[in-house]
């Protein structure tokens, strides 16, 4: 089954009234909904519930998979392939190690936080039905929207409508597929 | 779409944002330096003369890769010169960069939402120019991927246990991460910039950079938290970076080099000088392009006060290199240092003491660091002092090293000159690049600080 519609957006001011009605809708029972804002609310997530994700253990893998991966690196090339006799200095020369390790460790979670930011968000994504709203141009500016999806189980057109008009937006609009 | 183009020229006040700004006016005022505002004489000029360096640039790598080191003032006992004294100047000016992007986002110091762009941009070409000049220097550049440890049909791998091994990791790793969190940085930009561009080509570019950001809830939720945790990640690597670069001269054993206090002293220069490029840069351009409401002189004098303090730390390194110098009883450390003082380079010495200990002590002033021209002026006379500090300790401690038969005193060439200039080229051309093809201030973090951004408390439950 495919929803004719993608859902209803309703567009505000100010933050403030963002918030005040992801809260009312999130009490309302809807669960499918996202808001756009110009700029990060911290409040915002509260309201959503959005404060947990998967990103700091990701980066802790990745930082920690860099670091192994730097030292055996260098262990492999000191010690087993390449191995250099200096004056009768140990091979398994680790404080010399340390730097590489950590430069590696650094680079390793900081491109598992990038690409993990944008798999987490979707990203890139060519194609989102919101972009069909000629208002939603502004959600970079200085608008605030609340989305709606039809998706939600307590999804219904006119009453789903009618609860975000109560909300008192600017407007409130049908976001096509 | 859009209301009516907003732009505020010339607001007053002294605090971080100007009072009056909305969200709409500080989206189109940085948004239309690039969108719509004509580029400025002085911009084009500058582009001019940054192309003609970059030209000579071009042309001096283009005759260092046919007739090889020799055309560099490069002799016998003096086999590191300006190339690494460029090289370390570079990369300290990358520094500020990512204090301001990374520390001070940690440490929450709003006031550098509005500078934190450009700063990152300066961090990135500045690191651009810094790795030319280990690479050119290597004698066969082209050769330069052995450097890395790939599986090779030679049988043979890099030394780690080389200072020189660990320093190409610090900076490409660098290089690496300072790209990615401005990249990250930009990407809500980026949208703006695609929803507001008129012209269809640039519309499709911004758009296919912007990767479809929508400014999600559930988006910003982990744009947050990756921005804390790149900033988590960039401070330990900045302190890093400059502290293997010092790595480079302390692990060798000539005299005036071989010191545990390097670290610190080369970390607090680099930023230092950084902070001095910060301010040569942001002054002319927040009058060229009327952004005083967003850059204001609060932002100049709290960078004013970052330079002196660590103009101060590195004041103290100065007199604590002649202490260890005369308190460790080496002859040969001793003579290092009265060397410099009274050598054949005591002129650049007392020249970069001049700049880097005397005069950092005018900004004690308020009335000096209030005013833009001076603090111009002063960051150059920064930067000046900062080429030469790294200058007299590499070249003074080389050209009279531990065998005095082998003394000779270092003459740069014009094709050392070229070089120099010519990355000086190309730092400005990438920066006026940068400043005309994207926003030059990080417009969501700029629409954090106006007060209307705040949540109500009571209002939203």
């Amino acid at each position: 089954m495919n929803p004719p519609i993608y859902g209803l957006m309703a567009e505000f001011d100010d933050p403030t009234a963002l918030v005040k009605a992801a809260r009312a809708a999130r009490e309302k029972g809807f669960r499918k909904l996202d808001a756009y804002t110009p700029f990060p609310i911290e409040e915002l997530s509260d309201a959503l519930h959005l404060h947990k994700n998967k990103l700091p253990l990701l980066v802790l893998i990745g930082g920690i998979v860099g670091g192994t991966l730097g030292y055996m690196l260098q262990y492999f090339v000191t010690v087993i392939y390449y191995p250099i006799n200096v004056g009768g200095r140990p091979l398994h020369s680790w404080p010399s190690y340390i730097i590489i390790t950590f430069e590696m460790t650094i680079l390793f979670a900081a491109l598992t936080a990038v690409f993990g930011l944008l798999g987490l968000c979707g990203l890139p994504e060519p194609y989102h039905p919101t972009f069909n709203v000629p208002r939603f141009a502004m959600a970079s500016r200085n608008r605030f929207f609340l989305c709606i999806e039809s998706t939600d189980p307590l999804f219904e057109h006119d009453q789903t409508a009618a609860f975000l008009e109560s909300l008192e937006p600017r407007e409130v609009s049908e976001v096509a597929h | 779409m859009a209301d009516e183009l907003e732009v505020i020229e010339s607001p007053s006040g002294n605090k971080i944002i100007a009072p009056d700004y909305t969200f709409g006016t500080v989206t189109d005022q940085i948004a239309s330096v690039v969108l719509t505002k004509q580029t400025p004489i002085a911009v084009l000029g500058t582009f001019t003369v940054a192309l003609g360096l970059l030209m000579t640039f071009m042309l001096a790598v283009g005759l260092l890769f046919g007739k090889g080191l020799g055309i560099w003032g490069l002799r016998g006992p003096t086999m590191w010169a300006w190339d690494i004294t460029n090289f370390v100047w570079w990369v300290g000016i990358g520094h500020a960069g990512t204090l301001i992007s990374a520390i001070l986002l940690l440490l929450n110091q709003q006031w550098r939402n509005s500078i934190n762009r450009f700063a990152e941009a300066m961090t990135i070409f500045a690191v651009a120019c810094a790795g030319m000049f280990p690479i050119l220097h290597l004698g066969r550049p082209w050769l330069m991927y052995w450097l890395f440890p790939y599986p090779n049909t030679m049988g043979i791998e890099p030394n780690f246990r080389s200072p020189l091994v660990w320093d190409v990791f610090a900076v490409s790793t660098y290089a690496t991460v300072s790209v990615l969190f401005w990249f990250v940085g930009l990407i809500p930009d980026l949208a703006t910039l695609r929803d507001r561009a008129q012209n269809p080509a640039f519309k499709v570019a911004y758009g296919i950079l912007a990767m479809g950001w929508r400014g999600s809830a559930r988006h910003w939720a982990v744009y947050e938290t990756a921005s804390l945790l790149l900033a988590g990640l960039a401070t330990p690597l900045v302190l890093s970076v400059h502290t293997v670069v010092s790595f480079d001269f302390t692990v060798g054993i000539v005299p005036g080099w071989h010191s545990t206090f390097f670290p610190p002293y080369f970390v607090a220069g680099a930023i230092y000088s950084g902070f001095a490029m910060v301010l040569a840069l942001a002054i002319p351009l927040r009058s060229l392009y009327g952004l005083k409401g967003l850059i204001t002189d609060k932002h100049l004098d709290n960078a004013a006060k970052v330079m002196m303090a660590t103009g101060l730390i590195v004041g103290y390194s100065y007199i604590m290199e002649a202490f260890a110098g005369w308190y460790s009883g080496n002859v040969y450390e001793e003579a290092a240092i009265w060397n410099r003082m009274t050598g054949p380079y005591a002129v650049q010495y007392w020249i970069l003491i001049t700049c880097n200990v005397v005069a950092p002590n005018a900004l004690w002033f308020k009335k000096v660091r209030s005013s833009p021209i001076i603090l111009f002026i002063w960051s150059l006379i920064v930067l000046l002092g900062m080429w030469l500090e790294r200058f007299v300790i590499i070249v003074a401690s080389l050209a009279q090293d531990n065998l005095p038969s082998s003394w000779r005193v270092f003459e740069s060439t014009r094709w050392d000159w070229a070089t120099y200039l010519g990355t000086i080229g190309l730092f400005l051309f990438l920066f006026m690049l940068f400043i005309r093809l994207l926003p030059m201030i990080s417009i969501f973090e700029v629409r954090t600080l106006l007060p209307q951004a705040k949540v109500d408390k009571k209002e939203s439950l």
